[in-house]
């Protein structure tokens, strides 16, 4: 077994409990859109991918690179913008929508800055 | 260690701090989307880095070049095409694919390591990582597409069994493993190829019983399938980039895939050995019997019109019938009259963790209104109507009483609510099959209608009469 083996596993193990403890914090609400970003986290694997290219120089390591290349990338591209799709979604309050209420309107549009509007809901209940 | 070295792993390690920092700000929403900015900034470094490392290298030929700026442009434009026009309704498909993509790509990093070491002899430290690697990246490759496939309704959502597909399960997995061990002793790419094709049926023959219920379960540990696999290729080339990322997102698909397994009720062991009402279906258990009370639009509305307090129990039928808007519009016009509208989520209301969530905020419903099922529980006996839509075994009482499909499992108490109103098509089961005692209730009304059409009908009912 090598120092660098050992290294490694270490680096693995602490890795894996930093993200045991901060991940378990994450609300309920945000598990899709954290699944996502985990999701485009692990397209990392495009920093591999374009090792690969790096010693290629037959055509199967240029079919492996192309496509390792290719997944990765779609990996790491589509995950951070659905990503951040949803996110611009979460509005603390109802962001004023154009007149008529249209739900074709809704969709994709209104950022209120968080946290600048008064939170809803609390009346009505003394 | 030259200065190029240096700075190279220390940008790494700065990537892998942004990593952690961005997941740290999804603890809440208002802070998420700059978790997001900062753990893209960490992507572009690491990916920078790696360029910087490549060019250094020099050892890149003209047609190496070509085929990884052709194949990461390729890749990145089919992605942001498919995370730009995606239905919020369709983003387990789209994670699923994405689930199989890393994973795949985690493989061949592997694969083409081991094709080019094999003829030189591979160092034995390096062979395990490269060959779990081999075989964790492509039963995540497969097995998502399987996911992805069900999820999108292009393979039978229900789970799928043929005769021997067990046997042919274990078969795939013996293979894969004794294979897998042959190789750490005897280099062979032969076998490699051997191993890779028993990895893939693993996978298919892996996800195909199970049944479409338990999907967020089986995203949940595919995703964290694919973080290990992208760990296990950062053992391979020894980066310890990939190795922390891929910790980091095993972590959060284990711990997601152990609360929907919990939220569940069941072991995952027994969700990956076979679906609901895959063997061993007993009689239904008789519940109360009872009569079932339907209710027209009009007395929906009043009851709805004159409560004080709502709560609303969205499920798959509402996304399924994508009416989370109409649902949106007619929480906005009760509001207006007063009314304090809330929305009670249970864990594996959707197709995904926090799907629901992520549909209502497309329906520009405040993220404060959603609540978790602990924190809304207790809210019920003061709730004068529960507007169930589209959820069924989440709500079924009988879950609080042994012997049934459902016992044990956590159900949101809508039952406790002083009225109760059910937007249903039909009196069909569940996922469980068995009968929902909530409809039987005198407390309950059956409002027999599509999600869509009924919450139109609600809401034009609720303004023509008390409007």
């Amino acid at each position: 077994m090598t120092t660098e083996l050992l290294t490694d596993i270490t680096i693995f193990v602490l890795a894996l409990l930093v993200g045991f403890e901060v991940i378990s914090k994450v609300p309920a609400t945000l598990h899709t859109p954290l699944m996502s970003a985990a999701n485009s986290i692990h397209g990392i694997v495009l920093a591999g991918a374009m090792l690969i290219a790096v010693t290629a120089n037959n055509a199967l390591g240029y079919i492996l690179a192309f496509v390792a290349a290719a997944f990765a990338a779609m990996n790491v591209v589509g995950g951070y913008v659905v990503t951040g799709r949803m996110l611009k979604m979460f509005h603390r309050a109802r962001t004023p929508v154009p007149a008529g209420n249209s739900p074709a309107a809704v969709s994709g549009n209104g950022q209120a800055p968080a946290g600048s509007a008064p939170a809803r809901g609390q009346g009505g209940q003394a | 260690m030259s200065a190029f070295d240096w700075i190279t792993q220390l940008l790494y390690v700065a990537a892998a701090t942004c990593f952690v920092l961005g997941l740290h700000l999804m603890n809440s929403p208002a802070s998420a989307r700059r978790g997001n900015q900062v753990s893209t900034a960490g992507m572009v470094l690491a990916v920078a880095t790696t360029l910087a490392l490549v060019i250094h290298a020099g050892t890149v030929s003209a047609t190496g070049w070509i085929v990884m700026i052709a194949g990461a442009l390729l890749g990145g434009g089919v992605g942001l095409y498919a995370a730009r026009t995606v239905e919020m309704t369709a983003i387990p498909q789209l994670v699923s694919i994405f689930n199989a993509v890393g994973g795949g790509a985690a493989a061949l990093v592997a694969i083409d390591d081991y094709v080019r070491l094999a003829s030189g002899g591979v160092a034995e430290s390096t062979t395990v990582t490269t060959i779990l690697d081999v075989l964790i990246g492509a039963v995540t490759f497969s097995g998502s597409i399987i996911a992805a496939g069900k999820l999108q309704g292009l393979i039978n959502g229900a789970p799928i069994t043929f005769p021997g597909s067990r046997a042919a399960n274990i078969a795939a997995a013996v293979i894969g493993i004794g294979g897998g061990i042959y190789l750490i002793a005897t280099p062979s790419v032969v076998v490699l190829v051997i191993i890779i094709l028993a990895a893939l049926a693993f996978g298919v023959t892996m996800v195909l019983p199970i049944g479409g219920a338990d999907m967020p379960v089986v995203i949940s540990l595919l995703n964290a399938f694919t973080g290990t696999a992208v760990a296990m290729a950062g053992f391979v080339i020894g980066s310890w980039a990939l190795i922390i990322a891929g910790a980091l997102v095993g972590a959060s698909g284990g711990i997601l895939t152990k609360l929907m397994a919990d939220a569940m009720n069941r072991s995952i062991r027994n969700i990956i050995v076979g679906g609901f009402g895959t063997g061993d279906t007993q009689a239904a258990v008789e519940g109360p019997g009872g009569d079932v009370r339907s209710i027209a639009a009009d007395d929906a509305a009043i009851q709805l019109a004159y409560a004080q307090k709502v709560v609303i129990v969205p499920g798959y039928g509402l996304a399924a019938a994508q009416a989370q808007h109409q649902v949106a519009e007619l929480a906005a016009l009760l509001e207006e009259r007063g009314v304090e509208v809330s929305y009670a989520i249970h864990p594996v209301a959707g197709r995904m963790p926090g799907h629901m969530n992520v549909l209502l905020a497309e329906a520009n419903v405040p993220y404060p209104q959603l609540k978790e099922m602990d924190e809304i529980n207790p809210e019920f006996p003061r709730t004068d109507v529960a507007l169930v839509i589209g959820a069924n075994d989440v709500t079924n009482p009988a879950a609080r009483r042994p012997g049934n499909a459902v016992s044990g499992m956590p159900i949101l108490d809508v039952d406790h609510a002083k009225s109760i109103i059910v937007i249903k098509r039909s009196m069909a089961h569940g996922y469980a099959g068995i009968d929902n005692e909530l409809y039987v209730n005198p407390k309950t009304s059956m409002f027999f209608a599509d999600a869509k059409s009924a919450l139109t009908g609600l809401t034009a009912a609720v303004k023509t009469l008390v409007g």
